[in-house]
C-alpha cells in the first residue's frame, strides 16, 4: 500500500539560487497528485526533493521536513533506502539498452541481492502485469532488449522496473511528454489503476492530463506553491488569480 | 496576450449571445405591446422572428461546442462557455414564451374586448426589466447586477399569483368573458416563465463570474481541511 508524504517548509537551492521557497504540500496516500506550473517553477525540484535525488546534483541542497509515512526522509535514513521506497519514472524512457526486457525489470532486485530464480520470475511477471505490458512482451521476455520496444512500451517497462522493488510511492516526472496519444492513454489508465496500490506524484505540463489522472493538484510559480486543492477545484474555480491566469493560458 | 485565437472565439461567442439576447428581449416586448394595443401585426412579427432566435441558438451551441473541443478551456473560460450554452437555451425559451403570448393575443383579438382586473402591462414591464438586467449583468460580467435580478423574481411570482386569483374570480362571476380571462391568465403564466428564465440567466452569470452555484439556494461545499499552501492568497 502507498503511504502519504508530509512536506513542511521545504526550501531548495542550486548553489546560490533558491529554487523552492517554503513549500508545505502534503501528498495523500493512495491518490494521484499532480504538480503543474510553467517551466522553471520548481515542480521537478519539489519531486526530486521527495526521494533525495535533488542532492545528487553538485552544489544543490535542501532544508525543511519531508516525512514519508513514519520515515523522516532527511533525518537519519540513508538516501538509498529512501529511493528504494520511492520509485521514479522520468520524461524520457530510459531502459537499459543492452539488457533483455526481463533483466530490465529484474535489475533493481538483482542490485539488492535477490537471486532466487522463481521469486525473480514472479516479480517480473507481476510488475509487467501491473504496468499493463505483460501481454505484449510475455513471449519475448528474454529474447528482446528493452530498447527494441516502442516509446510507450519502453515507458511502461520503466514503470515495471520501478514497481519491481515494491515501492510505496511512485514519482513521475513528465512521463508522457515523449509519447503519442495512444501510449499516453495507456499510461494514464495505468496511473488510475496503480494508485490503488501506490501513492503517485506526477509532474506534468499537460493540464488536461493532470485533470484526467489526479485527484489533487498543486500549482507552482517561481519556486512557490501558489495553490493546492482538489483537481476539479483547481481547474474549474481556482482560488488564486495566478493559478487561473496560468491554466487559462494567459501566461506561461 | 496568449491564446489570441481562443480569446477572439470567446469574444465572438459573447457578441452572438448578446445579439440573441436582443432578439429574445425584443420578442417579449413586442408580444406584450401587442397585448396592450391588440396589435396583430406585432404578433405576426413575433412569430416570424422565432426562426431567427432558433437559428441563433443552434449557431451559438455549435460555436461553444467547437471551442470546448478545440481549445480545452479551463476555469473562468470553461465557466463562461458553460454559462453561455445555458443562457442560450434560456433565451430560446424566452422566445418560445413570446410566441405563446402572441398566440394568446391573436385569440383575444378575435373576441370582444373585455375589461379584466389584471395589470398585464405592469407585469410585462417588470419581466422585461428582469430580462434586460440579466443581459446587462452578462455584458458587464457583474455578479451584483445578476443578484438584483434574482431578488426581482419574487415580485413577479406574486403578480402571477394575484392575477390567478382575480382572473379565476372573474371567470366565476362573469362567464361571458371566461375565454378572455383564460387568455390573460395564460399570458401571466408565460410572463412568469420568462422571469424564471431571466433568473436562470442571472444564476449562470453568477456561476461564470464567481464560480458559485446559487441555484436552488444550496450551500457551497466546505473547503478541504488538509490542504495547505506556502503563501497566503
Amino acid at each position: 500500500m502507498g503511504v502519504g508524504i508530509k512536506v513542511e517548509h521545504l526550501n531548495a537551492w542550486f548553489g546560490n539560487t533558491q529554487a523552492l521557497h517554503d513549500i508545505s504540500m502534503d501528498v495523500p496516500a493512495n491518490h494521484a497528485t499532480a504538480v503543474i506550473g510553467p517551466s522553471g517553477c520548481g515542480k521537478s525540484t519539489y519531486v526530486r526533493c521527495l526521494n533525495r535525488m535533488h542532492e545528487t546534483i553538485p552544489e544543490a541542497r535542501a532544508t525543511g521536513k519531508v516525512r514519508m509515512g513514519e520515515v523522516d526522509v532527511y533525518n537519519g535514513t540513508p538516501a538509498v533506502q529512501i529511493r528504494r521506497r520511492i520509485g521514479m519514472v522520468f520524461q524520457k524512457p530510459n531502459p537499459f539498452p543492452t539488457m533483455s526486457i526481463y533483466d530490465n525489470v529484474a535489475a533493481g532486485l538483482k542490485l539488492n541481492g535477490y537471486r532466487d530464480r522463481r521469486r525473480l520470475d514472479e516479480t517480473v511477471e507481476r510488475s509487467l502485469k501491473l504496468s499493463a505490458l505483460w501481454e505484449e512482451v510475455k513471449d519475448t521476455l528474454r529474447k528482446k532488449s528493452g530498447a527494441s520496444l516502442s516509446g510507450g512500451q519502453q515507458q511502461r517497462l520503466c514503470i515495471a522496473r520501478a514497481l519491481a522493488v515494491e515501492p510505496e510511492v511512485l514519482l513521475m516526472d513528465e512521463p508522457c511528454s515523449a509519447l503519442d496519444p495512444i501510449s499516453t492513454g495507456k499510461i494514464e489508465e495505468l496511473i488510475f489503476q496503480l494508485k490503488e496500490k501506490f501513492t503517485i506524484v506526477i509532474v506534468t505540463h499537460n493540464m488536461q492530463q493532470a485533470s484526467r489522472v489526479a485527484e489533487f493538484t498543486g500549482f507552482f510559480l517561481l519556486g512557490k506553491l501558489i495553490e493546492f486543492d482538489k483537481t476539479e477545484k483547481i481547474f474549474t474555480t481556482p482560488s488564486d488569480k495566478r493559478t487561473e491566469d496560468y491554466i487559462t493560458g494567459r501566461f506561461g | 496576450m496568449a491564446r489570441t485565437r481562443f480569446q477572439q472565439g470567446l469574444d465572438e461567442l459573447r457578441a452572438r449571445l448578446l445579439r440573441m439576447g436582443g432578439l429574445a428581449e425584443q420578442a417579449v416586448d413586442r408580444a406584450c405591446q401587442a397585448y396592450i394595443d391588440r396589435d396583430l401585426t406585432r404578433c405576426q412579427m413575433v412569430l416570424e422572428n422565432e426562426s431567427h432566435i432558433n437559428l441563433a441558438e443552434r449557431e451559438i451551441d455549435e460555436m461553444a461546442f467547437d471551442l470546448l473541443a478545440m481549445q480545452q478551456p479551463m476555469a473562468v473560460d470553461l465557466r463562461f462557455i458553460l454559462a453561455v450554452t445555458k443562457i442560450n437555451s434560456d433565451l430560446e425559451r424566452v422566445g418560445d414564451q413570446a410566441v405563446n403570448i402572441a398566440e394568446r393575443v391573436m385569440d383575444m383579438v378575435e373576441l370582444d374586448k373585455a375589461e379584466l382586473p389584471v395589470d398585464i402591462a405592469r407585469m410585462a414591464a417588470a419581466v422585461s426589466a428582469m430580462v434586460r438586467r440579466a443581459l446587462e449583468s452578462f455584458i458587464e460580467g457583474k455578479a451584483e447586477l445578476a443578484q438584483a435580478v434574482l431578488e426581482m423574481d419574487n415580485v413577479v411570482d406574486r403578480m402571477r399569483d394575484e392575477a390567478f386569483i382575480t382572473l379565476v374570480k372573474t371567470m366565476n362571476e362573469r362567464p361571458a368573458v371566461t375565454r378572455q380571462a383564460l387568455d390573460a391568465l395564460l399570458i401571466a403564466r408565460n410572463l412568469e416563465r420568462v422571469a424564471d428564465h431571466a433568473t436562470n440567466i442571472a444564476e449562470d452569470v453568477i456561476f461564470w463570474v464567481r464560480g458559485a452555484d446559487v441555484r436552488h439556494n444550496v450551500a457551497p461545499e466546505p473547503p478541504l481541511p488538509q490542504t495547505s499552501v506556502g503563501e497566503p492568497h
